[in-house]
C-alpha cells in the first residue's frame, strides 16, 4: 500500500497579512512559512498508520506544486518521516490548477490512499481534494476524522451534521481530511531533520494547464470593534447599545 | 561573514521551539512551584534526539554542530530553563566529556548509551568549600593500584538523582595541588554513593540538584580520564564548553521575557492606548530587544568558533558574562513591564527573573568569567 500526501506551502498562522500592487498581490516579504497545518496532521497521521501496520503501508510520498523557493517546506516533511517527495515545478495557480497537476503526476504510479487536507490556511480553498479524485476517476470521502487500516482494510470515520458517519472504502480513494485526524503534528527528531537531505526530492515540470480563476484583488476584514461590557443590572443600557451602536434592534 | 542559519539549523530551533511551547508550557509552574522533576518530557526529549545531539553519530548520537545545539537550548530556556540546564549538562558535559577526553573502549562502553538517553550524565566539581577556586578539591581519590577509593562530598549537581553516570572530579595528590586531581566515571550505582536531599532552589526548581556523598567507592582505574593528574585541565575543559551552553540558556531566558512582554504591552492599556505605545515602555522594549540580540550573537560567535576547531575560551567566557548579565536586566524590565501581573506566577516572567539569578553563579560565575576575561586580554 502506497499513500501519497498533498502539501501546501503557507503563511505561518501567526503571519500579518498584508497586500501590495494595489491591493492585488499578497506580500511575501519576511513570512515564514510552513506546511499547510491539515496537510502536516495528514502527514502525522499516514505515518502513524505506517507504523503501526508494520511491512503494510510500502511507502508515504509528499507531493507539493510549488517553487523552489518552497523547497524547505517539502524536507520539513521528508524530516518529520515522509519517505520521499515530488515537487511540481510551477506556481500553483487555482485549485484546479493544482489538483490537475498532481493527478497527472501520480496518475501511473498507484497511490492506495492520496490524503488532502481538507483546505489550505490560506486560500481556503477546500478544492483540491475532490478535483484530484474526479480527475483520478476514483472515490473521495471528505471531512474525514479518522482513518484506520486492519488486515488491509481501510475504514474512515466522517462528521456530519449532528453525528458522524463510519464508512468503509475500498483502494484507491481521496481522503480530505479535517482536524481531529490525529492529535498534534509530530515534532521532526534530530535524526529526521539530517535524514531529509539524503531523501528523493523529485522535481518534474508541470503539463501544460490552466487555471480556470484568476484572482482580481485582495482586501482584510474590517477591524472588529472593541467589545463592551454592560452590568447585568443594566438592562437599559444594553438596549439602548444594541438599537443605537449595534443597530440590531 | 555569513550570519545565514542552515536549513537544518533552523529545522533543529522551530522543532525546539515548537516541544517548548507545546509540551512544556502545559505545566512549567507547577513544576516550578512543586519541585517536580520533569520525567516525561525527558523522555520525549530524547526520543527526538536532544540528549546527544552532538555525539558522533558512529556512536548513535546526532553529530549536530554546536550552533544547533545552543539555538535549541535558546529555545527550550525561553519556555522552561529547568530542562534546558538538565540538557546541558548531558550534552555539553557529559556527552561532550566523554567523546573529546574518552578512551576508546570507555567511549564504547559509555557514549551509546549517553547518546540514546539511556544513561544521563552529571558533572561532579562543585564542593562545600570549593566552588569558584576549583583546585582546591577535597575528595579523594586514592590510588590502590587496580582502582581508586573514593570519599568526600559534592555540592549542587544537577541530574544527581536523575543521572545514571557521573564525571567525577577528586583530588588523588594533594601534594601536587591542581596537577594532582583526577576525572573518573563512576555509575551512580556503586556502593558506598548516597545523595543529600532535593534542593530547595530559588529558579530551575524542578531539575533535581542534590549534594552527593562518597564513602568508600570503589572506581576501576580504567575509568580513570586523561593521564594520571589530567583531572583539573578536563573540567577547565569541560567548563569552557559548558559555559556556551549556559550563555545561550540565558539568552533564552531573557529572550523568553522579551517575547511575552511584548505580546503584554501590545494588548495591555492604560491612559486609553496600549502601553507599547507609551515612551516609558517602548524605550524598555528596544533596550531588551538590543541586550537580547548582543547575547544571541555572542553565544553563536563563541559556537562557530568551537565548529570551526578554533579557540572559543575568550568568547564564550565573554558569552557567558554578558548573557547572565542581561538575563538578569531583562527578566527585571519584564516584571516591571508586566506591573502587577508580573508579580503572580500566571504570567511567568517572575519564574524567568528567578531562573535569570542562577546564570550568573554557575558554570563559573560572573566575577569568574570577568578573571577568565582580563586574563586572556593582559596575555594575549
Amino acid at each position: 500500500m502506497k499513500i501519497l500526501i498533498c502539501i501546501s506551502n503557507v503563511p505561518d498562522t501567526t503571519t500579518k497579512i498584508k497586500f501590495v500592487n494595489n491591493n492585488t498581490a499578497f506580500d511575501t516579504a519576511g513570512v515564514q512559512w510552513i506546511i499547510n497545518p491539515w496537510d502536516e496532521l495528514a502527514l502525522t497521521r499516514a505515518l502513524e498508520l505506517k507504523e503501526a501496520n508494520p511491512g503494510a503501508i510500502e511507502k508515504v510520498t509528499v507531493i507539493h506544486v510549488g517553487s523552489p523557493a518552497s523547497e524547505s517546506t517539502i524536507r520539513k516533511a521528508l524530516a518529520i518521516g515522509a519517505d520521499d517527495a515530488i515537487r511540481i515545478n510551477a506556481e500553483p495557480g487555482d485549485a484546479f490548477y493544482v489538483a490537475y497537476q498532481i493527478a497527472e503526476a501520480v496518475k501511473n504510479e498507484k497511490y492506495d490512499i492520496v490524503i488532502a487536507g481538507i483546505e489550505s490556511s490560506d486560500y481556503n480553498g477546500s478544492g483540491v481534494g475532490g478535483m484530484i479524485a474526479e480527475q483520478l476517476g476514483i472515490s473521495s470521502v471528505s471531512s474525514v476524522s479518522k482513518i484506520d487500516i486492519e488486515n488491509g482494510n481501510v475504514s474512515l470515520k466522517r462528521e456530519i451534521d449532528g453525528g458522524s458517519e463510519a464508512i468503509g472504502v475500498t483502494v484507491p480513494f481521496v481522503a480530505i481530511i479535517q482536524k481531529g485526524i490525529t492529535k498534534e503534528p509530530r515534532i521532526p527528531s534530530m535524526r529526521g531533520i539530517m535524514m531529509a537531505r539524503t531523501k528523493s526530492l523529485k522535481v518534474i515540470e508541470p503539463t501544460v494547464s490552466e487555471s480556470m480563476t484568476e484572482f482580481l484583488g485582495y482586501s482584510v476584514p474590517t477591524a472588529k470593534s472593541a467589545c463592551k461590557l454592560v452590568d447585568p443590572e443594566n438592562m437599559k443600557d444594553l438596549v439602548h447599545l444594541l438599537h443605537t451602536e449595534a443597530k440590531v434592534i | 561573514m555569513d550570519f545565514e542559519f542552515s536549513e537544518e539549523q533552523l529545522m533543529i530551533r522551530q522543532a525546539a521551539r515548537d516541544f517548548a511551547q507545546r509540551e512544556l508550557i502545559k505545566d512549567v509552574t507547577e513544576r516550578d512551584t512543586h519541585g517536580i522533576y520533569p520525567e516525561q518530557h525527558i523522555e520525549s526529549l530524547k526520543a527526538l534526539g536532544f540528549f546527544g545531539m552532538a555525539v558522533d553519530p558512529d556512536y548513535g548520537g546526532g553529530g549536530l554542530d554546536t550552533i544547533s545545539y545552543l539555538l535549541a537550548i535558546e529555545e527550550i530556556s525561553k519556555i522552561d530553563a529547568a530542562v534546558a540546564v538538565i540538557m546541558s549538562v548531558h550534552n555539553s558535559l557529559a556527552c561532550y566529556g566523554i567523546s573529546k577526553f574518552g578512551t576508546a573502549e570507555q567511549k564504547e562502553k559509555y557514549l551509546h548509551k549517553l547518546a540514546a538517553g539511556e544513561m544521563i550524565g552529571a558533572f561532579l566539581l562543585s564542593e562545600p568549600e570549593a566552588g569558584s577556586d576549583a583546585t582546591m578539591q577535597r575528595t579523594l581519590a586514592e590510588d590502590k593500584g587496580d582502582h581508586y577509593l573514593v570519599n568526600g562530598t559534592k555540592n549542587w549537581i544537577t541530574n544527581a538523582k536523575h543521572g545514571d553516570l557521573y564525571l567525577l572530579i577528586a583530588q588523588t595528590h594533594p601534594e601536587k595541588k591542581h596537577h594532582g586531581i583526577n576525572a573518573l566515571i563512576v555509575d551512580k550505582n556503586t556502593p558506598g554513593i548516597s545523595l543529600g536531599p532535593h534542593e530547595d532552589k530559588m529558579g530551575l526548581r524542578s531539575s533535581d540538584t542534590h549534594s552527593v556523598m562518597f564513602t568508600d567507592v570503589r572506581v576501576p582505574k580504567e575509568n580513570r580520564i586523561g593521564e594520571d593528574g589530567f583531572g583539573f585541565k578536563f573540567a577547565m575543559n569541560l567548563l569552557e564548553t559548558g559555559r556556551i551552553g549556559i550563555a545561550a540558556q540565558a539568552t533564552g531566558i531573557a529572550a523568553g521575557a522579551l517575547e511575552r512582554s511584548l505580546n503584554y504591552s501590545k494588548e495591555r492599556k492604560s491612559f486609553g492606548i496600549e502601553i507599547a505605545n507609551h515612551q516609558a515602555i517602548a524605550f524598555k522594549l528596544a533596550e531588551m530587544a538590543v541586550k537580547v540580540e548582543n547575547a544571541r550573537n555572542l553565544y553563536l560567535k563563541a559556537g562557530w568558533l568551537k565548529d570551526q576547531g578554533k579557540p572559543y575560551s575568550l568568547v564564550g567566557s565573554m558569552a557567558k558574562l554578558y548573557a547572565a548579565d542581561i538575563a538578569m536586566e531583562v527578566t527585571t524590565e519584564a516584571v516591571q513591564i508586566h506591573g502587577g501581573y508580573g508579580y503572580v506566577k500566571e504570567y511567568h516572567v517572575e519564574r524567568l527573573m528567578r531562573e535569570a539569578k542562577v546564570t550568573q553563579i554557575y558554570e563559573g560565575t560572573s566575577e569568574i568569567q570577568k578573571v577568565v576575561i582580563s586574563r586572556h586580554l593582559i596575555r594575549e
